[in-house]
């Protein structure tokens, strides 16, 4: 995957799934579209690193969600700190 | 999000890990309470009071702690470098249009090198687990009551950056000196539970 495809304003979709071990992408925000509002750094995946796997640093991204989608109510909303291995760009129709 | 752990596996294997290096004499008992005594003792909301008057004073000093808040902040002789390594910390300004609120959901992340220790309610559970879903009720119940036109964002420090907010300056503070504006700032102000 470009890592062109990640930029401010893309809209991403978060990893859904939920691991068996350490991760820094919070319960509420898994599955969820929000969009990229800045990078923060690159740092090696807190997950690999909670298990002892060797990592090399990758894009940290600030990413914007409104809480209706999140939680299906509020006016809010939650900017979260995600790596960019959970997030998904989706691909605007044309 | 994570459980107390006081008490957790992981806390046993630390203190486990800490008398075995004690034995061997690679660490003097104590040791690591000292260090995390030195690690603090920078660290207060005096800090970023001053942070936040000198942005009041100088609107070219608040654009670019806005822009890069680690090399801003090291005019006013600050530093986000106290621990091990210099952490990221992004400063988010509250205006008329929107209320920024910083919480940790996973565990209790703060900008402790620079304010010290976190209140206790940060880390409680209520507060954590309630303010991304339902901000506006939980800083009613810290008695601050926000106008409806004003959009509340809620910022989770879940990886490498620490938040502060920039509060919004009080009105009829014109004439304030700088020593005088950080002596309004609050530590509450900071996280955004309250306003100035």
């Amino acid at each position: 995957m470009s890592t062109d495809r990640f930029a401010p304003g893309v809209r991403v979709r978060t990893r859904a799934t939920d691991p068996a071990g350490h991760t820094r992408l919070p319960r509420y925000a898994r599955g969820a579209v929000g969009v990229l509002v800045e990078q923060a750094g690159r740092h090696p995946l807190a997950d690999d690193r909670a298990r002892g796997v060797p990592a090399d640093p990758q894009p940290v991204w600030h990413v914007r969600f409104a809480a209706a989608d999140l939680f299906g109510t509020g006016d809010h909303t939650v900017t979260v700190e995600l790596w960019q291995d959970y997030l998904t760009p989706i691909e605007e129709a044309l | 999000m994570s459980d107390d752990h006081g008490s957790s596996v992981i806390s046993a294997q630390v203190r486990h890990v800490e008398s075995l290096l004690e034995s061997r004499g690679l660490l003097d008992a104590g040791e690591i309470d000292t260090r995390i005594d030195e690690f603090l003792a920078g660290g207060s909301p005096a800090n970023g009071a001053r942070i936040v008057a000198r942005a009041w004073a100088d609107p070219g000093f608040a654009e670019r702690l806005l822009a890069d808040a680690n090399s801003a902040i090291r005019e006013v002789g600050l530093s986000m470098a106290g621990g091990l390594q210099e952490q990221r910390l992004k400063v988010v300004a509250n205006t008329e249009a929107e209320h920024n609120v910083v919480v940790c959901t996973l565990c209790s992340c703060y900008p402790i090198a620079l304010l010290g220790p976190s209140p206790g309610w940060y880390k409680s559970e209520a507060y954590r687990s309630r303010v991304v879903r339902d901000p506006r009720g939980v800083l009613a119940e810290f008695g601050l009551e926000l106008p409806v036109g004003t959009s509340v964002a809620v910022w989770d420090a879940s990886a490498e950056s620490r938040y502060m907010v920039l509060p919004r300056r009080p009105v009829g503070t014109e004439g304030l000196a700088e020593d005088e504006l950080a002596a309004l700032v609050t530590r509450k102000g900071l996280i955004g539970t309250a306003v100035v």
